[in-house]
């Protein structure tokens, strides 16, 4: 299949960007990012600049790749990385944009990389349960139901990839945020540190200058992991209960 | 070199006890001045990182990811092993030790492996305790699954993303200790060298790459944690980034590599599809419970189904050949991975295989769907179902234990293997072999530590499923935080370092002088094209099967290929910014000499044992046959210089406590 790539490209953070137009020959076999390996191999063998990247595992589950096709965080089909894409998602003749994830909070390092420093410091500043090594006790000792446990394995299985960010109108990072609150607040063992937490975490995700939520929902329609929305309303009422019900709330 | 793997006295249960509480201790107040590097934050790494951080020493944590948590530890899928008996089905730390010696075929060291079984049930406390959400029973306790032929329930999961939620809990505890400020966490940094000084490991060089620029990072210690080499084959399910550079380095600066010929290829991965393809992907080993292995009996059969003439579901019950369970009638389909990796290459290799390339077999689930449907059936109080109703309740069932499977093998390959046999073959998918250490973790380099699936401590020359994640956190959280102490109760007096030391200063313009004499070859071929160059020529005569010929001729390959890259590479960009090109030539290089170390490796090693298999070494019915008598030991390699040939260091095996027998799985 003959595509028509239209990708932005730019030097670094300082400079502007701008689309450009490449021609690529694919097969529908392969996987978005082998389709861009091959654009990749064509600039270098031309000594150009190839297009810069995230990608690792390639199997759906580091959440390194963080492209926006076609308007679509790691484009059209539900539930799927970039990496996991296969061109036979698209037809012969087809022209496909490609552009970085777009947010203030998620400044464009090179071309379609983007710095996502920012979510590890909402981690940082709450997202863990304070557990030394050793002297833990007995796995079985802490009992959790098989429900609440399956609940909290649902919101835990975010990648942090940030397409909720690059999805979202107002570039909110609450998806998430609220899928390691809840994560951490269903479980018996986040009890200890569950109002410090959503207070911490979230003061850290405004400071970042990621927006809030206003119900738009395309943060969970485009999430790869199909992180669900409900997140988002149980991180509002622990945020909300912490809030009236701490004296640490600053 | 005398090889001394400080192995402590006693007995062998009682032997980690008795040396934990007698080893040398570093007090409080002095590791605070203690410096610890950390390279890599997969389980092994974030988990030592983290660990250190709390004990109160100054850590220094480096990651080529712009995140800890996308270190590969998290794309492993199946499960964590503990000996926690919490099944009551005889399980013990005993029997955990003996399944992973006899697993490893007899290639490990019996003291660290006890020790591992021992810590195992810690993992699992620690992890529970951080909240990874592992899978329940309605009571609320721990669920286990059975896993890679063993005949206990053992296996912790979280879903098919057990390596994901363990990684999330050390990347956590991690990122505590960053915030509390006793972890300096540098992302995106490469470690390119190590420096050393009076013959001690004492900081290394880092490239930052974002910006290109050289940094030089001190400290009293240094622990690599930097994962396998799979990636020497091109194609493997190791993540793109995986690389031996780290490892490889070390080795340069006179660190052992041992058994590196020991490469575990696992059985069931999406065959490759074309010359495009950059990596593979794993189907988990539970598939093997319920799929069924076969290849049509007929050529002509299998002719006609790689032409797209025939399908497999065309071949009729006769004519189809279920080779695992024809040779192993006592294990069939549930064999270890090394003997159903190399079954189904032969089976190829005779012309049966099944997709276009040659190189794959089916994995059925049809009887499955019908077993599963029929029982269902009968539980619903349906009276002669016919076939389609069987069918779709048989579906169903398969749906719910291996839905998300199914989906990724769909999403892969565009088809649907409810309908139609799923087509595999095996992939590299995780080195046994590694740096060599002695029981404290500790290299022939005083100092230098190295942890998890960089070093080759524990799985000897076969890995068993489920081990992985084991090993890695068990090096992390509860084997190094002390067995450090060994080292730094000796160096409390020492002060720190200073990165503007001759030493470093002279280890940097290596590193430079190196990087610029890559991107000044300016030659016309791609780095990617050399890299699949090596992974063609190492999967052809160092994969699943191996023979004295074939290795000496991939020597020589190796070696005319690595001539060709230093002379013809093209490297776009400068030096001196983000480049991933560059990043990747640096790899590449290094991986054009572990290559050739491995082939030397295996051509040394003249028997076959676990995921060794040499040609020449097998027994009558062609399964593999170890030498005991002469090679009951680890091949631990020092790197001398690139043009002369390896020297091999022998640390022979003792085995106190089981009897060496031969693996049967007939």
């Amino acid at each position: 299949m003959k595509l028509t790539l239209k990708v932005w490209r730019q030097k670094n953070n300082n400079s502007k960007g701008q689309f450009e137009s490449y021609q690529v020959e694919a097969s529908e076999h392969m996987s978005f990012l082998e389709m861009l390996d091959v654009l990749n191999e064509d600039l270098i063998s031309n000594k150009k600049d190839p297009v810069a990247f995230e990608h690792d595992c390639r199997e759906g589950i580091c959440g390194a790749c963080s492209m926006v096709i076609n308007g679509q965080p790691h484009g059209p089909m539900k539930g799927t990385t970039t990496c996991q894409l296969h061109m036979r998602s698209f037809n012969d003749g087809d022209t496909i944009y490609i552009e970085p994830f777009r947010a203030q909070a998620f400044p464009v390092l090179k071309d379609l990389m983007v710095n996502r420093d920012a979510f590890d410091r909402i981690i940082q500043a709450g997202g863990y349960i304070s557990v030394n090594t050793g002297g833990t006790p007995d796995g079985n000792a802490i009992p959790v139901e098989k429900d609440q446990s399956t609940l909290a394995m649902d919101a835990a299985e975010c990648i942090g990839c940030g397409a909720c960010v690059a999805a979202c109108p107002n570039a909110s990072a609450m998806l998430f945020t609220s899928a390691k609150v809840s994560h951490l607040a269903l479980l018996p063992q986040g009890e200890v540190e569950r109002q410090k937490r959503v207070l911490g975490m979230m003061k850290q995700h405004d400071e970042e200058g990621f927006g809030r939520c206003s119900n738009v929902t395309a943060c969970e329609a485009e999430c790869p992991k199909e992180i669900s929305i409900t997140n988002i309303a149980r991180l509002n009422r622990e945020y909300l209960s912490a809030s009236i019900g701490s004296e640490k709330m600053a | 070199m005398k090889l001394d793997g400080k192995v402590p006295p006693g007995n062998l249960a009682e032997k980690w006890v008795k040396y934990k509480s007698s080893m040398p201790l570093v007090a409080p107040n002095n590791k605070r001045r203690i410096e610890v590097i950390v390279v890599g934050t997969g389980l092994a790494g974030a988990s030592a990182a983290a660990t250190m951080g709390e004990l109160g020493y100054k850590v220094k944590c480096f990651s080529f990811h712009d995140s800890p948590r996308r270190a590969h530890s998290i794309a492993a899928q199946g499960g964590i092993n503990a000996a926690k008996n919490y099944q009551n089905d005889g399980d013990s730390i005993y029997r955990l030790f003996y399944d992973t010696i006899k697993g490893g075929d007899y290639r490990s060291r019996e003291s660290n492996v006890h020790r591992l079984s021992e810590v195992s049930v810690n993992i699992i406390d620690q992890a529970v305790a951080q909240g990874v959400p592992f899978a329940r029973e309605y009571g609320g306790t721990l669920s286990n699954r059975s896993f890679g032929g063993v005949q206990v329930k053992r296996t912790f999961y979280a879903r098919g993303q057990t390596g994901q939620q363990l990684l999330l809990g050390a990347y956590q505890a991690l990122e505590r200790q960053i915030s509390l400020g006793t972890v300096e966490m540098f992302n995106r940094h490469e470690m390119l060298d190590l420096v050393t000084i009076d013959g001690k490991a004492r900081g290394i060089i880092a490239r930052n790459m974002l910006t290109g620029e050289l940094e030089r990072h001190a400290a009293h210690c240094v622990i690599l944690a930097t994962g396998g080499y799979g990636n020497v084959f091109y194609l493997s399910t190791n993540a793109m980034g995986s690389n031996v550079t780290a490892g490889w380095r070390v080795v340069k600066k006179g660190a052992l590599m041992a058994n590196p010929c020991y490469t575990q290829i696992h059985p069931t991965c999406i065959p490759v599809s074309g010359e495009y393809q950059s990596k593979l992907t794993l189907m988990s080993e539970s598939l093997r419970n319920d799929g069924r292995v076969w290849v049509p009996a007929k050529k002509e059969d299998a002719v006609a189904i790689r032409e797209g003439r025939k399908k497999g579901v065309d071949i009729a019950e006769a004519d189809r050949d279920y080779y695992l369970e024809r040779r192993y009638p006592a294990f069939g389909n549930l064999v270890p991975r090394d003997v159903a990796s190399r079954a189904a290459k032969v089976e190829c290799d005779k012309g049966h295989g099944i997709v276009a390339t040659g190189h794959g077999v089916y994995l059925d689930f049809a009887d499955a769907i019908q077993r599963y449907g029929s029982s269902a059936a009968h539980s619903l109080g349906l009276h002669n179902p016919n076939k389609a109703k069987i069918t779709e309740l048989g579906e169903a069932a398969v749906k719910e234990r291996y839905g998300n499977l199914f989906a990724m093998y769909e999403k892969i390959t565009g088809e649907d293997p409810y309908k139609n046999p799923m087509k595999i073959y095996p992939a590299v998918h995780y080195t046994m072999g590694g740096i060599w250490v002695d029981y404290n973790l500790e290299t022939n380099i005083p100092g230098l530590f190295a942890l998890g699936e960089c070093n080759f401590s524990d799985h000897g020359a076969n890995r068993l499923g489920a081990s992985a994640l084991m090993q890695g956190l068990a090096d992390g959280y509860f084997v190094i935080p002390y067995t450090v102490g060994t080292f730094l109760s000796n160096e409390i007096r020492t002060p720190k370092f200073d990165p503007d030391a001759k030493e470093f200063k002279d280890a940097e313009n290596d590193v430079r002088d190196r990087l610029q004499g890559l991107m000044d070859i300016k030659g016309n071929q791609s780095v990617e094209s050399f890299h699949r160059r090596l992974g063609k020529i190492m999967w052809e005569y160092c994969g699943m099967s191996r023979n004295a010929e074939g290795l000496t001729k991939a020597m020589k390959m190796i070696r005319e290929l690595r001539e060709e890259f230093y002379k013809d590479v093209f490297i776009p960009g400068t030096r001196d910014e983000l480049n991933p090109e560059l990043e990747k030539a640096a790899r590449v290089a290094d991986f054009l000499e572990m290559g050739e170390l491995m082939c030397k490796d295996a051509l040394d090693r003249n028997e076959s044992c676990g995921g060794h298999f040499r040609e020449e070494y097998r027994t009558p019915e062609g399964e593999a046959k170890r030498d005991d008598e002469n090679y009951t030991y680890v091949a631990a390699w020092e790197w001398t210089d690139t043009n002369q040939d390896p020297i091999l260091h022998k640390e022979d095996l003792v085995f106190e406590n089981v009897e060496l027998k031969t693996r049967s799985y007939k």
